[in-house]
């Protein structure tokens, strides 16, 4: 498949992950919308890589994409614990997961 | 059409009605349910261009632990669609409506450009290319990446330790 068709599903991805963010007041939906535009970007990123080798001819041309797709796994796993400890945290003071309750930081 | 191309239209149409799904659901368990189903399509993305560990950690890491997480604080929460706070039908409208006027500038510019990239290689063939394999990426992950990858077991410790202070109770 050509690469215009990589980058119309991903940028479909991440439209559906704004929109998610946009529309949902549940913290953790949010959080997992999140989730979602940064699989589109490894998506697209693993899909130029391909496209480096490909054009490049060298056959570890574009390998710095995939090292780039696996650091981006590595901090949104790091983002996750800390996030869901935060909404935890949240949900035990306010009893629940609305993020209109969070316009304010005070309390 | 090729196997290459069904596949991809599989998989697309798959990703695309899972993270539509991930938004639509009222009750969050199954949010965390299609997007486990959205990562499996993405990792089927992933075997297609030929990234196999790419694949391979995406569903342990991904589908594996982070929505294990996420599931498992859901159920601490007792959430359900009961408690799903409602929100007013005009913001939902106004996000979908400038969410959607974000795709179409996005698709506009691929299309724009579409024909200066036209002609180049096809990526999703198979068993071509091996830069996915995880030979190939481990001997730059520690050679030439050795100080970033050093740099995240850092950022994992912390992490970790953030969040036994955060969740401890005071």
């Amino acid at each position: 498949m050509p690469i215009q068709y990589y980058i119309a599903l991903a940028v479909t991805l991440f439209s559906i992950g704004v929109v998610g963010v946009l529309i949902r007041r549940n913290a953790i939906i949010v959080f997992m919308c999140i989730e979602l535009m940064l699989n589109a970007a490894n998506l697209l990123l693993v899909a130029f890589s391909k496209t480096h080798t490909a054009v490049a001819g060298n056959p570890l041309a574009g390998i710095d994409g995939q090292i780039f797709v696996f650091f981006i796994m590595v901090v949104a796993a790091a983002e996750v614990s800390v996030g869901l400890a935060i909404i935890v945290m949240m949900y035990r003071n306010t009893h629940s997961t609305d993020i209109n309750f969070l316009n304010r930081l005070k309390n | 059409m090729g196997i290459a191309a069904i596949l991809f239209w599989i998989l697309s149409v798959l990703t695309i009605f899972s993270a539509i799904m991930v938004v639509v659901s009222k009750n969050p368990v199954h949010s965390v349910l299609w997007l486990i189903a959205t990562f499996f399509a993405i990792s089927g993305h992933y075997i297609m261009m030929n990234a196999q560990f790419l694949a391979i950690v995406n569903i342990i890491v991904y589908a594996g632990a982070i929505m294990v997480l996420f599931l498992f604080v859901i159920m601490l929460m007792n959430l359900n669609s009961n408690t799903e706070p409602r929100k007013n039908i005009w913001a939902k409208l106004i996000g979908v409506i400038s969410a959607g006027m974000l795709l179409w500038i996005l698709i506009s510019v691929v299309r724009t450009f579409s024909d200066q990239i036209k002609g180049h290689p096809q990526i999703a063939t198979f068993n071509t290319g091996n830069i996915g394999l995880i030979k190939n990426l481990g001997q730059v992950l520690f050679t030439q990446y050795a100080l970033p990858f050093e740099i995240t077991s850092v950022l994992f410790l912390s992490a970790m330790i953030g969040a036994v202070v955060i969740g401890k109770k005071n």
